[in-house]
């Protein structure tokens, strides 16, 4: 194999390259895209706020209406997927699709509906958390530890 | 006996098999752009009918590899052998379509390249004297290859400044010794160049440094210089990479002209919804078989250098994070 | 009021990921789970908590409210079971909303087909 000034000569040709290919690559533009994520994410969240008010409006707490207007938010999001326009959302507004409880919601049913194709057990049933899992477990990771390190310091 | 090769690495057909016939089947999104004018069939349902994706890209394979045999009238028992690749995993789409038409297989996998790569073998067995038909097939369906190597389908995801769209297709051209207008006379078989890009995002950026590697030893080989070709094209380095190209081309002292397009570029412009342009074994496949074939065919081009490019990774290489090999394979065709 | 806090609260949470998606290399799962994690720890510093008595939906919605929403599950079950709680407590708030998820994901898939 390569000797270590070959591999060096390699390392570094691959840096200028690197380079190169980096002074091409067009940036993002990353003006546009953060006053749409804020529109649509904004908006999303302003329905999620008139969810809540009306679960207050029948006299429950906000804490009592966090989890029955997630679980609706989730519905609305849920939906918006299974019509195939979740997507062209996200597609138009990053993460201001991706960030709110209703893309949350997406990446589950998205997951569900594609992979229902290979089985409803090892297919939709095995996959469906593909990309939901990871914020699963680390939501209950942190937010345990969390808790715990807040219950030992309670005063 | 003569030698067939000249250079390092380009093979040099001592009785240049010719192309009897070919067919491109595109999908609705490559029906929209310009490009469609020269596609054999539209299919306006990228799911063909069918009840998978998977299913459907084997469609229109199948549909490629008919209307080839058709239009030559050659019956699959005539043809000795096909060279077939895709993007899945084992490529099931090629080995899949083989098994409906009973030809013997040789099943390839090249990424995106193995459209060169297929073309290179089959008119290596046909000017070997190793076979008088032999069939050079490769398909791509954005389904497929988007929930493989990316997300789910109806996943919410802002595309890249750098992102491409695989292109819904099938390319096929059978090759024989007589009987067709367009010789396929030289091919340059490519190295593995790596030069560390990790982004899957970035195919173009990752691809570029392969392509400029083949066509300079293409070009060295024959002691030639990119004006001798009517046209330069590259399979799917879409406008980022291309211009990298140029840019890499350039460099090494053999810059690209007028006559240099990219397939991904050409396949999608004026699309919306396409990123940077198409890429998958489909879109060198649609371009060369469909637009360069065609057009060589009445006339308006008469020698045209293919460098099919691949991105050489799996889901799993990147997950691991280890950078994207790539490669280009080069065809030249001439009438 | 309330409308408008929500609006401008979750908009800028949103456009902080789109800054996060744009100019680092993480890739969208990876955006959710530092959101979610972040959520968690702002909540346990106790500072998510006041997020959302100010902005409301505007805090809670984003997969951030998720992550505090979480740890404030477990932590006030924690305080009322002792260290049972802590684990009954983090689907306080949000088992509802995975139960609906699967349930519904599940019958949608059911019905429907990807379309890109």
């Amino acid at each position: 194999m390569a000797s270590p000034g070959a591999k060096k000569q390699k390392a570094d040709e691959r840096a200028k390259y690197q380079r190169l290919a980096a002074s091409i690559v067009p940036k993002p533009p990353l003006v546009r895209n953060m006053v749409v994520a804020f529109v649509v994410g904004g908006l999303i969240c302003t329905v999620g706020q008139g969810v809540i008010n009306a679960f207050m409006s029948r006299g429950m707490t906000q804490d009592e209406a966090t989890a029955p207007t997630l679980a609706t938010m989730i519905l609305i999001g849920s939906v918006l997927t299974g019509l195939s326009a979740y997507h062209h959302i996200g597609e138009f507004a990053g993460a201001g699709a991706a960030i709110p409880i209703t893309g949350f919601a997406n990446t589950i049913v998205a997951a569900a509906m594609d992979f229902k194709r290979e089985g409803y057990i090892l297919g939709m049933g095995a996959k469906m958390f593909i990309i939901a899992g990871p914020v699963l477990v680390y939501g209950i990771l942190s937010g345990v530890l969390v808790a715990l390190i807040r219950w030992l310091y309670r005063g | 006996m003569t030698t067939k090769r000249v250079g390092g690495s380009t093979i040099v057909y001592s009785t240049p098999p010719v192309i009897v016939s070919a067919a491109t089947v595109a999908g609705p999104k490559e029906s929209e752009g310009q490009m469609a004018q020269w596609f054999d069939e539209l299919v306006p349902d990228d799911m063909f009918g069918e009840r998978t994706p998977e299913k459907a890209e084997r469609r229109f394979m199948e549909d490629a590899i008919k209307i080839a045999l058709g239009s030559a009238r050659v019956l699959p028992e005539q043809v000795n052998m096909i060279f077939a690749g895709d993007l899945l995993n084992q490529i099931i789409t090629s080995s899949f379509t083989a098994e409906g038409f009973g030809i013997p297989f040789v099943g390839l996998y090249g990424a995106c390249s193995t459209m060169a790569q297929s073309l290179t073998m089959a008119s290596a067995m046909v000017d070997g004297g190793y076979a008088d038909l032999a069939l050079a097939v490769t398909s791509s369906h954005y389904q497929t290859a988007e929930r493989q190597f990316r997300y789910p389908i109806e996943l919410n995801i802002m595309r890249k400044s750098t992102s491409q769209y695989t292109v819904t297709g099938a390319g096929a051209a059978l090759v024989g010794r007589s009987g067709g207008k367009v010789k396929v006379t030289e091919a340059t078989i490519g190295k593995v160049i790596d030069m560390g890009i990790k982004d899957p995002n970035q195919m173009g950026p990752a691809m570029a440094p392969a392509a400029a590697d083949t066509i300079f030893a293409h070009l060295a080989d024959t002691g030639r210089d990119p004006g001798y070709y009517d046209i330069i094209l590259t399979g799917d380095l879409g406008r980022v990479g291309a211009e990298i190209l140029r840019q890499l081309m350039a460099e090494k002292g053999v810059p690209l002209g007028d006559n240099y397009s990219d397939a991904g570029i050409l396949m999608f412009e004026g699309v919306r919804g396409t990123g940077v342009g198409g890429s998958g074994c489909a879109c060198s496949a649609l371009i060369t078989y469909g637009f360069i074939l065609k057009r060589m065919c009445q006339n308006e081009i008469s020698r045209a250098l293919v460098v099919a490019t691949g991105a050489l990774m799996s889901p799993i290489s990147w997950q691991q994070g280890e950078s994207i090999p790539c490669i280009a394979n080069a065809v030249v065709l001439e009438t | 009021m309330d409308y408008l806090v929500a609006f401008l609260v979750g908009g800028t949470i949103c456009a902080i990921g789109q800054v996060l998606l744009d100019t680092s290399k993480l890739s969208p799962p990876h955006m959710l789970v530092a959101f979610v994690v972040a959520g968690a720890i702002l909540s346990g510093l106790g500072v998510y908590d006041k997020l959302v008595d100010f902005a409301g939906a505007g805090a809670l919605i984003p997969v951030s409210g998720f992550g505090h929403s979480i740890a404030r599950g477990s932590l006030m079950e924690a305080e009322r079971l002792g260290v049972l709680g802590l684990f009954t407590g983090a689907l306080e708030f949000t088992g509802l909303g995975i139960t609906t998820a699967v349930f519904f994901g599940a019958l949608i898939a059911l019905v429907a087909n990807p379309k890109p």
